[in-house]
This record gives structure tokens, C-alpha cells and sequence, in this order.
């Protein structure tokens, strides 16, 4: 797509675009480059510059169980928190487009959850879920030790899914219902005049048109989850107990601003990099050529 | 339509009151939370009704995280990324649609690229390049054998640094590149045969019609902005520079759940850092909306 009508003052084309393409330079191309170099190398304990040291980084990572364990509860996490968030949206939108009485307040507040900062949620979701005071403790005086993710690992995987998936909900729901009012009131109308009831209509006309966005809307989660989990995991559970919710990106944090390895968080951000990118990749294809609405 | 299915009403209203519970009733418990004593915040199970120790426990919780500093610094770093975001933005796509030059392609999908890797997967080496921004280039200088020597700008523990690599993505001129697109050639056509320059143009036809995007970018930069964590987490030390949301993990001991921390003023503190971008969310809904559908992201 290109427009017909141009202007031909080109230095002033290159004024206009030159604060973006140094900015993603300095902070994106350069960051991304350094970390591939880093990958590649190992620094001396006692100083000097990097040397090459091939796949070494990698194949120590990869021959590293914790590492594992980190892939491990990264994808339990996407996998929980995508199919929660998807399902609850997917049944809100749909009810909410059936316009009832109230719709719009609903709909104003569903909104909501997005808007709020991923540490703050986590600590809300900390406290509601506290072993001790607020509320799963009047379920742990009844039932002993029922409710503890301080110390049950899969205790606090449900509970950074839960927060997780607060949020995401009102961001997926947004997208669902934006798809939702797009399909043509005609095609409703006319299936209902064939005699088709709403949920007849919802499995056999709204779902099915619906499925770029879903497309979309997954992909999406499962990147997020993978790579902006690390507010929410950071305040609730801290990777813990015992690495129990140990994130891709919090690992990465905690190895290379903690213990200060660098080469060894640059060669796990690359590996995280070519997954985001293969989902991205998986997403274009994917969706631009396969789903469709006819 | 006209249908009835009262069954179905009944069921539909169900679930979206059971929705409507479940998206305020978190925010509702950190209210009520923050309203209580703190023997009262900690009875099980918790009372649901609000207390009477709303004043003092945000008093408390103000002068104790030294809120009125961090919300500034909030709120400069969510203004800057998001009025910075609005104008560079804008700039590069007219610069790619209204132009014709060999490199635009190849600037289009340099730009494009950068949607796919947030800050958060490449944080190590942006750090490193913020302690010492010029280094990208001092770098590229040595390698190809001039003699300048850059000096050190240490962008840690600054604006810049917690505002630029945040400006640095491509959301917003894919945003403006779709709309310009649709706009009609004879606009231009017209501009340039009334003998308005490329800028006149941008500036007096463009920018106005473009109005709504802006105001759709603008809300959703804030609130993403605003949200930010990981990144001024790592930049800022100094506890001057430190934001709203940071301030969190300062107020509560470590995840472990060795002591529990004090839950009326972290309630209280939560609710502060969640009100800003939830007011911009709750009065600019439709420009909400609006940014995050045509941005995809």
C-alpha cells in the first residue's frame, strides 16, 4: 500500500524519523545485539574482556535442572492463566452482547482490572489469599493447613494464575466484544429467523466468527504471560517456595542482577527472545492466512 | 432483537453479576482492608464492611512511603513516556507514509520488529546501555578506528533513563500508520496545489483529523507507563527517583511469608498506586478501548 500523492523534500523525511530510529538503536537493536554477544561468551572472574566460548552458556542452561524447572511452571503458568482468562472473557463478552438491561455497566466495569499495575494486583491478590488473615484462613481454621501457598508449591501457582488472570480477562474481554460487534447483525437476525435460539446462535454463528480473535487473543496471552509475568510474581510469591513459581523472566532477573551472571542471563534471554518471536512469527502466518471469516 | 427466553435472561444476568463481583470485589476487599485497624484488618475472617481508620492509615502509609514524591515521579515518567510517545510517533509514521525513498521499507520493518520484544526479555544488556548510553556508539567509533572519545552519560537513577527505553517501541506508529492510510490522496492533493510544504501539511491537515488516535495513544501509553515495574526496579536506586509501583515491595517483607507485612497500610498503598491509571481508564473508556483494539497490543 502506498500513497499516490508524496512529498519529495527528503531531508526533511530524515529529520522526522531520525529521534525513532535512534531510539530503537540505542535501546533496542544494541541491547538486542549485546545480548547475543554475551550469550556467546563467558567474562573472566578476575576482569578482562569477554571470551568466546561458543554454545557453552547454552549447553550449560539447557543441562541445568532449575533451568528446566523454570520452563516447566512458565508454561504451567501460560497454560492456566491463557485458558482461564480466555474462557471467563469469551463467556462475558457473549453474555454482555446480548444487550440485556444493565449491559453497559457491567461492561464499564469489567474494564477495570486491566488498568491496574501488575504489583498491586499481586499484593491485592496476596492479601485475599493470605494463609493467615483475610479469607482462606477462615478456611484453614475449618480444614487445617487446606490453604498455604507460603508453603505448597502448587499452592502459589493457583494463586500468581488467579492474579494473573484477573487481569487478563479485562484485557481479553475488551477484544471479544470489540470482535463480537463486528459480526454483521444481519447474519444473527437471519439465523434467528431460521429458527435458531441464542445459544444455537452463540456455537454455531458467534464463536465460529470469532476465531481470529481467539487466535490473536491466545497467542497473545501466552506471550504475556511469558515475559510480563514478573510483577506479579516478584510481590506474591517471590519464584517461591522452593522455585515453585519460578518464572522465565524472573530467573533471568534474579541471575543476572542478583548473582550477577550476565552470560548466563543474556543466553537464557536469547532463548526466551526466539520463543516470543516464534509465537509473533506463529501468530502472523497463523492467523493472517488460516482463519478467516469466510 | 425481540426473543423471549426468560430462562436464558435470568442466566445471562447471573453470570454477569457473578462478573461483575469477581472484577470489583478485589478492588473493593484492598479498600476495605485499607479502612481497618490493624487488629481488625487481621480477625478471620476479615470484616467486609469499611472501618473508620481510612484518614490515618493513608496519612501513615503517605508519610512512611513518602508517596507524594513517588507519585510525582509517577506521574512525570507517565506524562513523558506518553506525550513522547505521541509526538515521535507521529513524526515517524508521516515520515513513512508521506515519502517516497528506498530505505522506507527497510526503515518500516526496523520499527515493526521492536513490537516483539518487550524490555522485559532483554533487560541485562538495556540496563548495561543505560549506564552508559553513549557506549553504543563509542563502540561503533573505535571499531572503525576514529580517535573521538564519547563522554560517560549515566542514565541510572534518572528520567531519562526510566522515560526513553519505554519510548523506544513501536506501538504508536503503527497506530498513526493505519490512519494515515486511510486518509483520502486528494487531501494531500490539494494541500500541495494550494502550495502547503510537507510541514503545513503534517501540521495543519494531519494532526488535526488525527485528533482521536492521539487521545486513544495517549491513554493507553499512560496507563502502561504508569505500570511499569521491572524496569524502574532496575534503574533506580536512589530512593529520590523511585516510582509509585515500586514503592509496593518496599512496604511489605520479602515473598517469602516470613512476617506478614502490615496489610492496612499495603492495602492502603496498593489502592494509592492503582488509582491514577484506573481514573484515566474509568473518564477515557472509549479512547481506551479504542488504543488498545487498533494498536493489537
Amino acid at each position: 500500500m502506498d500513497k499516490r500523492v508524496t512529498f519529495s523534500n527528503l531531508w526533511l523525511a530524515a529529520a522526522l524519523i531520525t529521534p525513532q530510529l535512534l531510539l530503537i538503536f540505542v535501546f533496542f537493536y544494541w541491547p538486542a545485539s549485546q545480548a547475543i554477544y554475551w550469550a556467546f561468551t563467558t567474562q573472566p572472574p578476575f576482569g578482562g574482556g569477554n571470551e568466546w566460548v561458543g554454545l557453552q552458556n547454552f549447553q550449560e542452561i539447557f543441562g541445568d535442572r532449575v533451568y528446566w524447572n523454570s520452563v516447566r511452571v512458565s508454561v504451567l503458568f501460560a497454560v492456566g492463566s491463557t485458558a482461564l482468562s480466555i474462557i471467563g472473557a469469551l463467556v462475558l463478552a457473549i453474555s454482555i452482547d446480548r444487550q440485556l438491561t444493565g449491559h453497559k455497566t457491567y461492561r464499564f466495569i469489567y474494564f477495570w482490572p486491566y488498568a491496574i499495575a501488575a504489583p498491586a494486583v499481586g499484593l491485592a491478590f496476596r492479601f485475599i489469599f493470605a494463609p493467615q488473615a483475610g479469607f482462606m484462613a477462615a478456611l484453614n481454621e475449618v480444614f487445617p493447613d487446606f490453604w498455604n501457598p507460603a508453603m505448597n508449591g502448587g499452592h502459589a501457582m493457583v494463586l500468581i494464575i488467579l492474579a494473573n488472570s484477573w487481569k487478563m480477562i479485562a484485557y481479553n474481554f475488551i477484544f471479544f466484544l470489540a470482535g463480537l460487534q463486528s459480526i454483521p447483525k444481519s447474519l444473527t437476525e437471519a439465523a434467528a429467523m431460521d429458527g435458531a435460539g441464542v445459544m444455537r446462535r452463540v456455537f454455531d454463528i458467534q464463536i465460529p466468527l470469532l476465531a481470529p480473535t481467539l487466535f490473536f487473543l491466545l497467542v497473545i496471552n501466552i506471550t504475556e504471560t511469558f515475559v510480563d509475568s514478573f510483577g506479579i510474581v516478584d510481590i506474591t510469591t517471590g519464584g517461591g517456595p522452593a522455585r515453585a513459581t519460578d518464572l522465565m523472566v524472573f530467573k533471568i532477573y534474579s541471575d543476572g542482577f542478583k548473582a550477577l551472571d550476565y552470560s548466563m542471563a543474556a543466553a537464557q534471554s536469547l532463548v526466551l527472545m526466539v520463543l516470543v518471536m516464534a509465537l509473533t512469527f506463529v501468530q502472523f502466518r497463523f492467523v493472517e492466512r488460516n482463519v478467516h471469516y469466510k | 432483537m425481540i426473543e423471549r427466553t426468560p430462562w436464558l435472561n435470568a442466566f445471562t444476568h447471573l453470570i454477569m453479576a457473578i462478573g461483575l463481583i469477581l472484577s470489583a470485589l478485589p478492588i473493593l476487599i484492598v479498600f476495605v482492608a485499607s479502612s481497618h485497624d490493624l487488629r481488625t484488618v487481621n480477625m478471620v475472617p476479615m470484616p467486609l464492611w469499611p472501618g473508620g481508620h481510612v484518614l490515618e492509615n493513608y496519612a501513615l502509609v503517605w508519610e512512611k512511603a513518602d508517596f507524594g514524591r513517588k507519585l510525582m515521579n509517577s506521574l512525570i515518567v507517565a506524562t513523558a513516556v506518553t506525550s513522547g510517545k505521541v509526538v515521535i510517533a507521529a513524526l515517524s509514521a508521516f515520515a513513512i507514509v508521506y515519502f517516497k525513498y528506498r530505505l522506507r521499507m527497510v526503515f518500516f520493518w526496523l520499527i515493526f520488529v521492536t513490537l516483539m520484544l518487550p524490555v522485559e526479555v532483554r533487560i541485562v544488556p538495556t540496563y548495561a546501555v543505560a549506564s552508559n548510553v553513549l557506549s553504543p556508539f563509542q563502540t561503533i567509533f573505535d571499531f572503525l578506528g576514529f580517535g573521538i572519545t564519547f563522554p560517560e552519560v549515566n542514565l541510572l537513577n534518572t528520567y531519562t533513563g526510566l522515560i526513553l527505553p519505554l519510548v523506544a517501541t513501536a506501538t504508536g506508529t503503527f497506530l498513526y500508520r493505519q490512519f494515515f492510510m486511510t486518509i483520502p490522496d486528494e487531501l494531500a492533493e490539494a494541500a500541495k496545489m494550494d502550495g502547503a510544504g510537507a510541514l503545513r501539511f503534517f501540521a495543519q491537515i494531519l494532526l488535526p483529523l488525527s485528533k482521536t488516535n492521539m487521545a486513544a495513544l495517549a491513554t493507553i501509553m499512560f496507563v502502561y507507563a504508569w505500570n511499569q515495574y521491572l524496569w524502574p526496579l532496575l534503574i533506580v536506586t536512589e530512593p529520590n527517583m523511585t516510582t509509585a509501583t515500586m514503592q509496593l515491595k518496599k512496604l511489605v517483607p520479602g515473598p517469602s511469608f516470613g512476617a506478614p507485612p502490615v496489610w492496612n497500610e499495603a492495602m492502603a498503598a496498593t489502592l494509592l498506586v492503582m488509582i491514577p491509571p484506573l481514573l484515566v481508564v474509568v473518564f477515557m473508556q472509549g479512547y481506551f478501548v479504542r488504543g488498545l483494539v487498533n494498536t493489537d497490543k
